[in-house]
């Protein structure tokens, strides 16, 4: 038994990488010849991978700051780029929150997607493969090839399965984030010559960077990571990505492509220029608050409704850049777990969304009315996502956002009290749009035709409301494993971080 | 026969070709695909030779006119590949235009002894004719299509800046002789350490040679001729055009400039920062103005060769491998996007447009997807191999410490994704315009399929693909 743990310990990250990429790939080359194979193949692969998956957490040691599950091979020797992988208490729970969102994005296209299948599903596999090997990777270039790589299926999925005017949508958010993270390969290569030639994230972590190089290096990775959260100004492509792309691809932009920016922070900017990181605290702060109220407002005024829900994305991943940048053990628990309630929560609110589209082809909030009087658990399922989403407590929205503006606190109270606005804008506008779908008489021939949930999308509306409540009733277990991880980073042995609050 | 041992392979395809011109009078029309084969056993032969009895160290024969070095070797093998290839793309494709004649596949095999001889010169004659004789193959080649007016014109204008550009070598060759009293590389590079730095003949000589070399490798200012030679030639021959004659013409560059000049090298560094900087601007930029593909991957061309450049004028050995290994990419992927075009071909209809490519993912998903991987690999998207040569040269000028050059030129690969992309949103986001199947021999759709999955698939081993260029670039200067 203990072989067979060891044995996974070493192999548990390559499976999770690889086993969806190995099914994309198959479905991609016997797709067209067996038609009827694809849906089959794509869901025991994203099963699979979650299974191999599941372990991480079980086996996780949540006492240790150090790099779990790690692998190394030598992969460019020239370069000294190797493959190498290892998860820490920040990672293990975005990888299971991607494995689980395949699972949930296999299931919620199993019916709806009826042209070029086998491409559909095998882009999906693909790039949850990729996604997954994002969080993973410890070497600055291999991070960096399963971070491009990503956009060439998202490019595909928006282009192809999207919306009317999908064509601008693709190429404006492929443009955005590749000019986005080419400006981070320069800055990875700086840092590659300064460590030594060696592109080990963890070796970065020792560098002693002067202040220039540090800021320079900040920005260089600041436009890589802002344009993927996105950050206030450079969101204007989400909104377009998100109306256009299918429901499976806005979930997956939501829910885990949104946390890659995030994650960078935390694994890129801060530890390795933490200098930086405090002299542009400030800035940083001013843009997570301007995302935070203003795109608040802007979703408020929301027409369509994948269109607010993409907005409101924007303000709440401000909320986990705010909570990064405050350099506060609180707040930084805040971020991260509101990076994780808000994979569940916008997932769930565009899978929501997607439900209604299916029925009545349209996303605009004007065509609906009273959908509670044909479709009530629907209404039920859609209600509590909607009180998660602004902030109720008991849902796990309530747990971030509440972490993060305690946090807030006591660095500055008006950073508090402005972050605050969003309990009353993101309530404003969540609630605003349930109840012009939802409630009132039912005016429309259209609504009047609708059916409730059938049992597939009931299925993944339980998995995804089940973990929003426990995220917002019990947020120990996740607290718990990243707890020596967020502590480390805030307080690393040499270059402990000046101005920080315990 | 220890003399012209290192030139064996050279010998072989030449006198092939010869074999293949006389055979051409007497064989009866029925027989005439022998020809293709005849070629082709022709460069496979010459690849085993190479390959069986490759270079050891660093050997000068027939009087201090070749070098047998590694570099050679290699850059000799990727040659005969590269061509070998180009024959079974277009071999379809020029006996549907009436060109399957013994001429073509004679210019080719004349034009691969030349790059040959360039590519293992080590005297300024050796460069010089290997240089002539690739180019006169070449602007023959570009006018093999005689009834056709713009491959006229496209030769004609090739042949004069050509000339032009040989002059321009050939005046800086005779001033670094006057500089140096050598024409033998080696030498040359002995004789400059010992003269002042700012030697002017010297310099002056350095210009020259270096505009010569610019025309042929194809980077602004000197990049005139390459949207309508590859425009107006056809296919099979823009295929050839633009794939082994630029390995060779990256072999000047390494033979003369580290090889010979290196002591110049404050100097060639500045010049070539400059030909990179423009090249990689009026490629990409211009390159998106492009409707005809053809022209479009002309552009596209040009901005890789500024990319290729920036390894060169990195200074450093590994930088020099970084270059090599991104003109052999290079090679394979304009090899498959040209063979994708050739694919969409056929008889009395040209696949040149953007457009003609629309709906080609209904038409086809797996040369849609195929022209996908060469489209993201020449933009430089991981996990295409792209990728790893484009990281390989910006690496190099990191190292250098170009930084602002580094980000420029990040910054220009951004550009050209734009018109790379634009290609996959015609096939995969686009209603297919035109119904016909895809017709073409099966070795040009299994080779193809080769190409395309190479891009991809060999990212494994990229890391050995680079440290077979470090080996040969070793001991260079």
């Amino acid at each position: 038994m203990a072989t067979h743990m060891e044995f996974y310990r070493h192999m548990a990250l390559t499976l999770a990488i690889w086993l969806p990429i190995v099914f994309g790939m198959v479905i991609l080359f016997v797709g067209a010849r067996f038609p009827g194979a694809v849906r089959p193949l794509a869901a025991v692969g994203s099963g699979l991978t979650f299974l191999v998956t599941i372990p991480l957490w079980t086996l996780f040691h949540a006492a240790t700051a150090a790099m779990q599950f790690r692998e190394w091979r030598p992969w460019i020797p020239a370069f000294h780029v190797n493959y190498a992988l290892g998860i820490d208490g920040i990672s293990m729970p975005l990888v299971l929150l991607t494995s689980l969102i395949g699972v949930i994005v296999v299931i919620a296209g199993w019916r709806v997607i009826k042209e070029r299948v086998p491409e559909y599903f095998a882009a999906f596999l693909i790039m949850e493969g990729l996604m997954i090997g994002v969080f993973c990777a410890l070497d600055a270039m291999l991070f960096y090839v399963f971070w491009e790589a990503m956009l060439i299926p998202m490019f595909l999925i928006i282009g192809i399965w999207g919306g009317p005017n999908r064509v601008y949508a693709t190429i404006k958010f492929f443009l955005y984030t590749f000019l986005g993270s080419v400006l981070m390969l320069v800055a990875l290569l700086y840092l590659y010559f300064q460590a030594g030639e060696s592109f080990s994230i963890l070796s970065y972590y020792h560098l002693a960077l002067g202040e220039t190089p540090q800021i320079l290096v900040f920005l260089a990775f600041l436009i890589a990571f802002a344009v993927k959260i996105p950050m206030w100004p450079v969101h204007t492509w989400l909104p377009d990505a998100h109306v256009e792309a299918p429901t499976g691809g806005s979930v997956v932009l939501a829910a885990i492509m949104l946390k890659m920016g995030a994650y960078g922070f935390l694994r890129f900017s801060l530890p390795i220029t933490p200098l930086a990181s405090h002299v542009l605290a400030g800035f940083m702060i001013t843009l997570s608050l301007i995302a935070i109220v203003y795109i608040g407002l802007v979703a408020l005024v929301q027409e369509d409704m994948k269109k607010l829900i993409a907005y409101s994305s924007i303000a709440h991943m401000g909320f986990v850049t705010l909570g990064i940048f405050l350099f506060s053990r609180i707040a930084m628990d805040g971020a991260i777990v509101q990076m994780i309630s808000h994979g569940f929560v916008s997932a769930a609110l565009f899978l929501c969304v997607g439900v209604l589209y299916e029925r009545l082809h349209s996303r605009n909030i004007r065509d609906y009315g009273g959908v509670v009087n044909r479709m009530p658990v629907f209404a039920a399922f859609m209600m509590l996502f909607a009180m998660a989403n602004s902030g109720l407590p008991g849902t796990s929205g309530f747990v971030g956002e509440f972490l993060v503006i305690l946090g807030a606190f006591k660095v500055n109270i008006w950073y508090a009290a402005l972050a605050a606005t969003t309990l009353i804008s993101g309530a404003a506008y969540t609630l605003w749009m349930y109840k012009r779908v939802m409630f009132g008489p039912v005016t429309k021939a259209t609504v009047a035709g609708l059916s409730d949930i059938t049992g597939r999308e009931t299925a993944f509306l339980v998995i995804l409301g089940v973990a929003v409540l426990a995220l917002g009733l019990w947020p120990f277990p996740l607290l718990h494993v990243m707890n020596a991880t967020v502590h480390h980073l805030l307080w690393r042995p040499g270059i402990r971080l000046v101005g920080g609050t315990p | 026969m220890p003399h012209i041992g290192p030139a064996l392979p050279e010998i072989i395809v030449l006198v092939m070709a010869c074999v293949i011109l006389l055979a051409d009078l007497f064989l009866p029309s029925r027989l005439k695909h022998l020809l293709y084969w005849a070629a082709q056993a022709s460069l496979i032969g010459a690849t085993v030779v190479a390959v069986l009895y490759p270079a050891a160290g660093h050997l000068v024969v027939m009087h201090g006119m070749v070098v047998a070095d590694r570099l050679s070797t290699v850059l000799q093998v990727a040659i005969f590949a590269v061509t070998a290839v180009v024959f079974a793309y277009s071999r379809t494709y020029i006996a549907e235009r009436g060109l399957f004649k013994s001429e073509y596949f004679v210019l080719a095999l004349f034009g691969v002894v030349g790059m040959c001889v360039m590519v293992s010169a080590a005297h300024l004659l050796s460069l010089y004719l290997g240089l002539e004789l690739l180019s006169l193959s070449l602007y023959a080649l570009v006018a093999l299509q005689r009834d056709s007016i713009a491959a006229s014109e496209a030769a004609m204008k090739y042949f004069v800046l050509g000339a032009l550009s040989s002059g321009l070598l050939l005046y800086g060759m005779s001033m670094l002789y006057g500089a140096t009293g050598t024409l033998e590389i080696s030498r040359l590079a002995i004789v400059l350490a010992t003269l002042s730095q700012h030697n002017m003949v010297a310099t002056l000589g350095l210009v020259f040679v270096l505009s010569g070399l610019a025309f042929k490798l194809g980077v602004v200012p000197f990049h005139m001729w390459i949207p309508d030679v590859y425009e107006g030639a056809p296919t099979s021959v823009t295929l050839y055009v633009s794939t082994a004659p630029k390995i060779a013409a990256f072999a000047l560059f390494l033979r003369l400039l580290v090889g010979g000049l290196h002591g110049l090298s404050g100097s060639w560094q500045d010049m070539l920062v400059m030909l990179a900087v423009l090249s990689m601007a009026v490629g990409n930029i211009v390159a998106i103005a492009q409707t005809n593909l053809k022209r479009m991957l002309a552009y596209s061309a040009i901005s890789h060769m500024g990319f290729l450049l920036l390894g060169i004028l990195s200074v450093r050995a590994s930088g020099y491998a970084d270059a090599m290994f991104y003109a052999i990419v290079y090679a394979a992927m304009t090899l498959g996007a040209f063979g994708v075009i050739i694919l969409l071909s056929r008889e009395g209809f040209e696949a040149e447009e953007l457009t003609d490519l629309r709906g080609l993912h209904q038409r086809s998903p797996w040369y849609a997807f195929m022209m996908l991987l060469f489209m993201f690999s020449m933009a430089g998207v991981p996990p295409t191999i792209g990728f790893y040569a484009k990281l390989a040269v910006i690496q190099a000028v990191v190292g250098a410490g170009f930084y602002g050059l580094a980000i420029g030129a990040v910054l220009f690969s951004v550009i050209g994704a734009f018109y790379y992309l634009r290609v996959v949103k015609v096939m995969y986001f686009d209603p297919p315009a035109d119904d016909h199947a895809l017709r073409s021999s099966r070795d040009l759709r299994w080779l193809l399929s080769l190409n395309g999955v190479a891009m991809i698939i060999l990212t494994p081993w990229v890391g050995t693909l680079i440290a077979i260029c470090q080996a040969s670039v070793r001991g260079l200067s």
